[in-house]
């Protein structure tokens, strides 16, 4: 697994194509499922064209895999759904654009659960990724694919997207490294919403300073998406490997009954480790975090329902025979969506109509504010936070699909990070066997310097993120 | 609690064409969801505000500068079905 | 007092399309599509393509404050954007971004000319909103095959103008509708001939019962029909012992009458949430401003007419209630005598106009002021006047020329005065009824008189003479 500057100086000593076509020739010989589309001639060409021109740029001649949610201009864009066939985007995302202003090669689009919704990657409609450590099990969800891709070597860095842990999900379950950005600091322009109040793009790599060096790259305010903030920052001078004085919290309420034994330990190891290095640790109470999945689920579910009510087959993707206007769309919408996305745009439907958008939406729009409340509180006596990413290993393929709750609660410890906005990163901390077990090292708003700092300091200490799977 | 009749409108609302088949087979998955939710009753939210928007923002704007459009023919790039530059779909009634 | 014996109450929606912002609402799509192919002036915000993001055009929101006072509205401090959720062939994202709670403007009220004198109107609220798309059927909408969408339009700044329903007749609509538009170009924000720039919602009841909703309705004459069409229906379906149902109609323009738009679509339900895409707007102090800025209104104007000019209320308001008359008038009665150009304009030019379906830019000020003058220096009599406007407007010409082609210098006195003599001697009976005490002969004492001096001499000054000369 090569890190930026190894393949910075290859690509000086030989050249971009060259890499690009050794990556491409794993993709091609992998099981793994992790692309849906492979870019193979346009990434060909774009690294004659990186070749000739001098390799300028941050991130000259380096491929990267786009989760398939991100609209990339004349590359085939499908949210890993059958409603979205052939829809080629007439635009490229604002992160696309900052990629390619800085000289990346967008190798394929990754694979993802349909829409974004889901943790394992399985409601896929190409098909499941497999993880690279493990080929029964998920590589986690929504945006498995690409951390699949950055675990298996199919490509140095990637970008997925999170809603309710999409990024940090699949980070632990592969053993990546996957930063999941404060709300508003990385452009949505481009993005395919799912949950637009909770969502944010969010880039994998290997280590924590190629993720730094990309994120670099892709943030910044967008005068295109009324969201996005005006932070200027440059990330890269916060890896500085040092953590005394560094105050850390312990949410009790992270670390609850269905937490496995190894994952409990292995995060308390990480945490005893930066002790040795100068932190100190408190527990920390965070009484809230209980109610936080039925809000995230709820608020997910309503924006889901009107975020995907534009797919009609009218001006993109599917189209089954036409009756009259309004049995055209709902029978292209019966076909186009799977079922976990069905049953998403009729719950959040539901939650939003007339009798009981009170009960739902409105009530968990309240206890969004009670969430966000309690990461406040917390962060009055703490610098950052840490906990499990997620409660367990990866799990086995098919294993928990046809029992949503339990896939839902699954995102019990990513989901709170979300609802308050707060930016938090995911990387392997320790194993389960041959199973990589992720911690997250969360942070206020806009404090993604305390966090890349923590979590850089934790990795140049140990060798966790060293490990690449066999085979 | 919702009923098969239930979902035949929240069905009809969201566009999503179910038919027997599939009333019968989500009503049971969809309640068990919602009697999932029954957690957020337990929260006490009173005197408590909604969060809409997680960052305090306001007053983003852009000037009344005309901007790049697309072409026609990107603008029909994707449809389907397209007729003299007008995009074509099914009859209303 | 009007007393409305079948209890119409009739309620207004106007949607005022901002075509004289240079960008839509929420794009930087130009606005100037009208002579432009279909399709032609669209991105992937107004064409609802995944990934793309609204931002709202700050002059848009100025407009919609310029409105707000306009039509005596508080503004508000804090504002923000909904969701509302439907489907339709042209609202590419299936729903529109509009307001609900918190509108930018709400509870004003304009004056119009009721059945009973000054009546007014209430406003309950004025808010922004984006157009929809255009629809195209081949025929009429239930009978087309398929049906045509152009976006061309999806994306406008709209100002959605509600009434109280406080509208008695459809007479009283037509006037607010003329009031509305007048105090809109007024304020120069839209221009009222383009197409689709002013659509009107119509919502009537009689007799207490249910209202009917009439829509597609986009002429001020089509609003007095359909209405007019509607109270004749509603009050068969009470004749035949049936009850009104709430409904939505369909205003079919070339028959003039409504129909029933029942499908399966039955009562709406938009769950309605805010825009998580948009942020906010907090605008105290926007108002004062603007308030500052604005021109002077149809009514303020008015008022100063009357005092300014000395002119009749009646004529203050004629000539204010469209704009370029009262520029018209004003630039006149600078140079001369004001209330007879007020006379001259209201009573004489605006009906010759009027007659040809011309407005007022059929005519040159320059020609006003010759006419003027020469009426004021009695050069020319008053039907010489009105012969001189007529054929200007009919062959062209300047007033001079046509004084001289068609010999309407008056005619002097001594000429009227032998005319005169000699109708006396040539009608003995009319004279003698006249000395009779019948008023009435001398009329065609006159008549004689100005037959003999082909319509030249004024007539005023001819009757004043037979008196001299009858004793």
């Amino acid at each position: 697994m090569a890190s930026i500057n190894e393949l910075k100086e290859r690509i000086h000593a030989d050249s971009s194509v060259e890499i690009v076509t050794e990556y491409l020739e794993i993709i091609e010989k992998s099981k793994l499922n992790a692309f849906i589309t492979v870019a193979k001639e346009s990434a060909l060409l774009r690294a004659k064209e990186i070749d000739s021109n001098g390799h300028e740029g941050p991130l000259a001649g380096i491929p990267i895999a786009i989760k398939d949610n991100i609209s990339t201009k004349g590359i085939k864009t499908t949210c890993a759904s059958k409603i979205l066939t052939g829809y080629i985007p007439p635009y490229d995302a604002h992160v696309i654009e900052k990629l390619k202003n800085a000289g990346a090669i967008i190798i394929g689009k990754a694979n993802m659960d349909e829409f974004a919704m889901g943790s394992s990657t399985e409601t896929s409609f190409y098909g499941p990724t497999l993880n690279p450590w493990d080929t029964t099990r998920v590589p986690g969800g929504s945006s498995g694919g690409s951390a699949a891709a950055v675990a298996g070597s199919e490509a140095p860095l990637s970008l997925g997207s999170d809603t309710g842990g999409s990024v940090r999900c699949p980070a632990s379950f592969c053993g990546v490294v996957g930063l999941k950005p404060t709300y508003g600091v990385i452009s949505r322009y481009g993005l395919i919403s799912y949950a637009n109040s909770l969502e944010q793009i969010g880039p994998f790599a290997t280590s924590v300073r190629d993720v730094t060096t990309l994120f670099d790259v892709i943030a910044g305010q967008d005068p295109r998406d009324s969201t996005s903030v005006n932070r200027e920052a440059n990330y890269s001078s916060a890896l500085i490997n040092d953590v005394k004085g560094l105050k850390i919290g312990v949410p009790e309420e992270y670390f609850g009954e269905g937490t496995d034994k190894n994952v409990d330990r292995s995060v308390r190891d990480a945490i005893n480790t930066l002790e040795e290095l100068g932190a100190t640790s408190i527990e920390v109470k965070m009484p809230n975090t209980k109610y936080a999945l039925s809000a995230y689920y709820v608020i997910a579910m309503s924006e889901a329902s009107s975020n995907l009510a534009r797919f009609d087959g009218m001006r993109y993707g599917l189209r089954t025979e036409d009756s009259d206007w309004h049995t055209t769309f709902s029978r292209v919408r019966a076909a186009g969506f799977g079922e976990e996305v069905k049953r998403r745009i009729l719950l959040g439907t539901y939650a939003l109509s007339a009798g009981y958008h009170d009960k739902y939406y409105l009530k968990a729009l309240k206890i969004r504010t009670l969430i966000k409340q309690d990461f406040e509180r917390a962060f009055k006596d703490v610098d950052v936070l840490i906990a499990p990413t997620m409660p367990y290993p990866a799990f086995k393929l098919g294993e928990k699909i046809d029992d949503p709750i339990s896939l839902y609660l699954a995102d019990v410890d990513t989901v709170p990070i979300n609802l308050a906005g707060v930016p938090s990163i995911s990387l392997p901390c320790g194993f389960s066997g041959r199973l990589p077990i992720g911690m997250q090292v969360i942070g206020k708003h806009f404090d993604e310097a305390a966090i890349l700092r923590t979590a850089y300091t934790f990795e140049e200490n140990t060798d966790f993120h060293t490990r690449q799977p066999e085979g | 609690m919702i009923t098969k009749k239930d979902l035949e409108h929240i069905g009809w609302l969201s566009r999503l064409e179910l038919s027997e088949e599939d009333r019968e087979k989500y009503t049971p998955r969809l309640n068990s969801v919602l009697d999932y939710f029954g957690e957020l009753d337990k929260a006490d939210t009173e005197g408590v505000e909604p969060l809409y928007h997680v960052m305090p923002m306001s007053n983003v704007f852009r000037e009344d500068v005309p901007a790049a459009s697309l072409s026609q023919e990107e603008a029909l790039s994707n449809a389907p079905k397209n007729q003299n530059g007008f995009i074509k779909a099914p009859r209303m009634m | 007092m009007y007393q409305n014996p079948d209890g119409v109450m009739i309620g207004l929606e106007v949607h005022v399309q901002l075509n004289k912002l240079k960008t839509k609402v929420f794009c930087g799509c130009s606005t100037d599509y009208h002579n432009d192919p279909p399709n032609s002036h669209v991105c992937p915000v107004c064409l609802g393509l995944p990934g793309s993001l609204p931002v709202i055009n700050k002059k848009a929101v100025e407009s919609a404050i310029k409105i707000g006072l306009a039509l005596n509205c508080t503004v508000e401090e804090h504002t923000q954007f909904y969701r509302k959720n439907y489907y339709y062939p042209d609202l590419p994202k299936g729903f529109q971004i509009t307001q609900y709670d918190f509108p930018i403007s709400s509870g004003g009220y304009i004056m119009i000319e009721g059945e009973d004198g000054e009546h007014r109107v209430g406003i309950t609220r004025a808010h922004m909103e984006e157009d929809p798309g255009r629809l195209v059927h081949e025929g009429t909408i239930d009978k087309s095959k398929y049906t045509l969408i152009d976006y061309n339009r999806s994306g406008m700044a709209l100002i959605e103008i509600v009434s109280d329903p406080d509208m008695r007749s459809p007479k009283e609509a037509r006037r607010y509708l003329d009031k509305l538009r007048n105090i809109l170009e007024y304020l120069d924000i839209f221009d009222g001939d383009l197409e689709g720039a002013l659509r009107v919602d119509a919502n009537i009841s009689i007799m207490g019962g249910q209202r009917a909703e009439i829509k597609n309705i986009s002429s001020h004459k089509g609003a007095e029909r359909a209405l007019l069409f509607e109270i004749v229906r509603q009050k068969n379906v009470l004749r035949r012992g049936g009850v009104v149902v709430q409904e939505t109609r369909h205003f079919d323009e070339a028959r003039e009458i409504t129909l029933s738009m029942r499908s399966k679509e039955e009562a709406h339900d938009y769950r309605y949430f805010p825009e998580p895409d948009l942020v906010p707007l907090k605008i105290s102090g926007w108002a004062p401003a603007i308030k500052a800025t604005l021109p002077e209104l149809p009514d303020a104007r008015r008022m100063r007419f009357v005092e300014q000019y000395s002119i009749a209320d009646d004529h203050a308001k004629a000539l204010t209630s469209e704009l370029k008359v009262a520029i018209f008038y004003e630039e006149v009665a600078k140079k001369a005598h004001p209330k007879t150009a007020a006379v001259w304009i209201c009573d004489v030019l605006k009906g010759e106009l009027n007659y040809r379906d011309l407005t007022i830019e059929a005519f040159k000020k320059e020609h006003m002021l010759s006419v003027i003058e020469l009426l004021v220096s009695k050069k020319i009599t008053e039907d010489g006047a009105v012969d001189i406007i007529r054929t200007l407007l009919d062959k062209g010409g300047s007033p001079i020329e046509i004084v001289k082609e068609k010999g309407l210098m008056k005619v002097e006195g001594d000429i009227v005065s032998m005319a005169a003599e000699e109708a006396i001697k040539e009608n003995p009976a009319a004279v003698a009824d006249f000395k009779a005490g019948k008023e009435k002969a001398l009329n065609s004492l006159v008549g004689v008189v100005m037959k003999k001096t082909k319509g030249r001499a004024d007539a005023r000054a001819v009757r004043e003479i037979l008196l001299g000369k009858l004793g």
